[in-house]
């Protein structure tokens, strides 16, 4: 059974970035309804420039491990990089063929930061 | 007996293969796999007899018109209907309910009235009746289930009362695999003057249908989930409440004559079945009838509970599954399962990797997910041209599978 790569497995048992951080700037909360995913993602920006995340959820291997490496990825970047970030980057990541059954769970981090970031854009209109 | 080794072979799909192992298919409560005779019946309609039915004035028509009347006709027999006018061909169960839910409910339902479905319900026989509700101020009641996982009677008895207008129920829930007592469940409906519909969607490949003997007003079930072509559904309904229905869709086959700015509808079924009909799979859903029949009801349940069991067994061996399943004796053949630490997503997509297909996900019951308290759930449903190696091969992949994720 050659399933997922040594990588996504190690992602999905030791998630990196799982928890909460303190005092976020902006987070996001999303739902795969079709397979019951629930995620949420935390960041913290600073002069638009992500400095901290977390995330927090269940969901399947490819999901979390998907997730896992999207927030690796996350820390230092900038918001206008992050915006740009597109379902290929993510499969790159991932390192295998997504099956289209399996893309909203591989994309639910990609598209809760991005839902976060607009959250952030819009607090800081307010302001 | 049924060998399912013989069943196979009038199965073309259950060759494909991967990586040299053969498909082993346990999705039927989604759709089965289809006989040769049911593909077989498709193209011989289209390359024998191809015409518009109920109105040319020609060889291939007349023949058309009556392969699809015969097939009317075997669906009558199938679930001993009074009347071959009762049985309705629509697109499928969902579209069936919806069109009780559209006329009857529609005309039948008021403000206050109270509509009872069960916990278990697919959404199918769930929205429907919600959206009828709202929109007409009624109320919608739930049986709930007990703690082993089948609809508590009791309960139910007390939500009747004589604003109960309608119970809708499935015969089998879709993910228990919970057989819910129809007989008993329409005999008390009937004691408070409410209509009852049966969502068959789950039965009516498993188990011989009697709509006389339930004597419920409304029955609806899916060609595709009984080795028939998808696009065809049924939906029977006692004639002495068909004839008082208002029409579901308006315009072609469905008129006796039709004036500028009014219309006089036909008899059902016509009244029922507007625009060309789906003719083709009709016809081929004869052959999925025919194919059931002889193999007989009898034979189907002795080897689905044989293989229902061993599934149980050899599934109960493995300590990090958990089994969502009803008492036996309470059970049709559905097994859904969870398994500690590993989404169902990742154990359908495991299976997948040894050619195995298995459902996973919520299965259209998200109330009921919630209910258990369960994100998701992995679902295997089985039929007749399944098989103990069929069971084994899936037994072994769970394995392999707990061993990956541990």
């Amino acid at each position: 059974m050659d399933l997922y790569s040594e990588i996504i497995l190690d992602h999905y048992k030791n998630p990196h970035n799982k928890g909460h951080i303190d005092s976020p700037t902006c987070k996001a909360d999303e739902e795969n309804p079709q397979c019951g995913d629930t995620l949420s993602i935390e960041l913290k920006i600073e002069n638009s420039v992500v400095t901290e995340v977390a995330f927090n959820g269940a969901g399947c291997a490819i999901s979390q491990a998907a997730t896992s490496m999207l927030t690796d990825y996350l820390k230092g970047k900038s918001i206008e990089e992050i915006n740009k970030l597109k379902p290929d980057d993510i499969y790159k990541m991932l390192g295998i063929d997504i099956s289209p059954g399996r893309i909203k769970c591989a994309l639910l981090g990609l598209s809760t930061t991005q839902q976060a970031i607009k959250n952030h854009n819009n607090a800081s209109k307010k302001d | 007996m049924i060998d399912p080794a013989q069943i196979k072979k009038d199965f073309p799909i259950l060759n494909r293969e991967k990586n040299g192992k053969t498909l082993v298919y346990l999705d039927n409560a989604s759709t089965t796999q289809k006989p040769k005779q049911v593909i077989e019946a498709i193209t011989n309609f289209y390359e024998n007899t191809n015409a518009n039915i109920h109105r040319g004035i020609y060889d291939i028509s007349e023949e058309a018109t009556a392969l699809y009347e015969g097939a009317r006709e075997t669906t009558q027999k199938f679930i001993n209907a009074a009347s071959k006018s009762e049985i309705i061909f629509t697109r499928n169960t969902t579209e069936s309910i919806n069109l009780v839910a559209y006329t009857w409910g529609e005309k039948n339902v008021q403000k206050g009235d109270e509509i009872i479905v069960s916990m278990i319900e697919h959404h199918s026989n769930l929205l429907p009746w919600q959206f009828l509700a709202k929109k007409k101020g009624a109320h919608l009641k739930f049986i709930p289930i007990k703690d082993d996982l089948t609809l508590d009677i009791e309960e139910y008895k007390k939500l009747l009362s004589e604003k109960t207008k309608l119970v809708a129920i499935t015969g089998m829930s879709n993910v228990l695999g919970t057989i819910a007592p129809i007989e008993e469940i329409t005999n008390l409906a009937k004691e408070h003057g409410a209509h009852v519909l049966i969502d068959a969607a789950q039965t009516a490949a498993h188990q011989q249908i009697d709509v006389q003997k339930i004597n419920c007003d409304f029955l609806a079930f899916s060609s595709h989930k009984m080795l028939g072509p998808t696009g065809v559904g049924v939906l029977y309904a006692r004639q002495s409440i068909l004839k008082k229905m208002p029409p579901f869709l308006y315009g072609g086959s469905m008129i006796a004559a039709v004036e500028l700015d009014s219309a006089e509808f036909a008899k059902p079924p016509q009244k029922f079945e507007a625009g060309t009909s789906n003719i083709a799979d009709v016809v081929a859903f004869k052959s999925a009838l025919d194919y059931i029949t002889d193999l007989t009801f009898n034979e189907i349940q002795k080897h689905e509970k044989e293989l229902y069991k061993y599934a149980i067994s050899e599934l109960s061996k493995i300590e990090d599954i958990k089994l969502v399943t009803p008492p036996e004796d309470q059970a049709g053949p559905v097994i859904t399962f969870t398994i500690k630490g590993i989404h169902p997503h990742d154990i359908a997509e495991a299976l997948n990797s040894e050619n195995i297909a298995i459902r996973a996900g919520k299965h259209c019951t998200d109330p009921l997910h919630k209910h258990l308290g369960l994100i998701a759930t992995a679902r295997i449903s089985l039929y007749v041209y399944n098989d103990k190696q069929d069971i084994d091969r899936t037994v072994e992949a769970l394995k392999k599978c707990i061993k990956i994720f541990a």
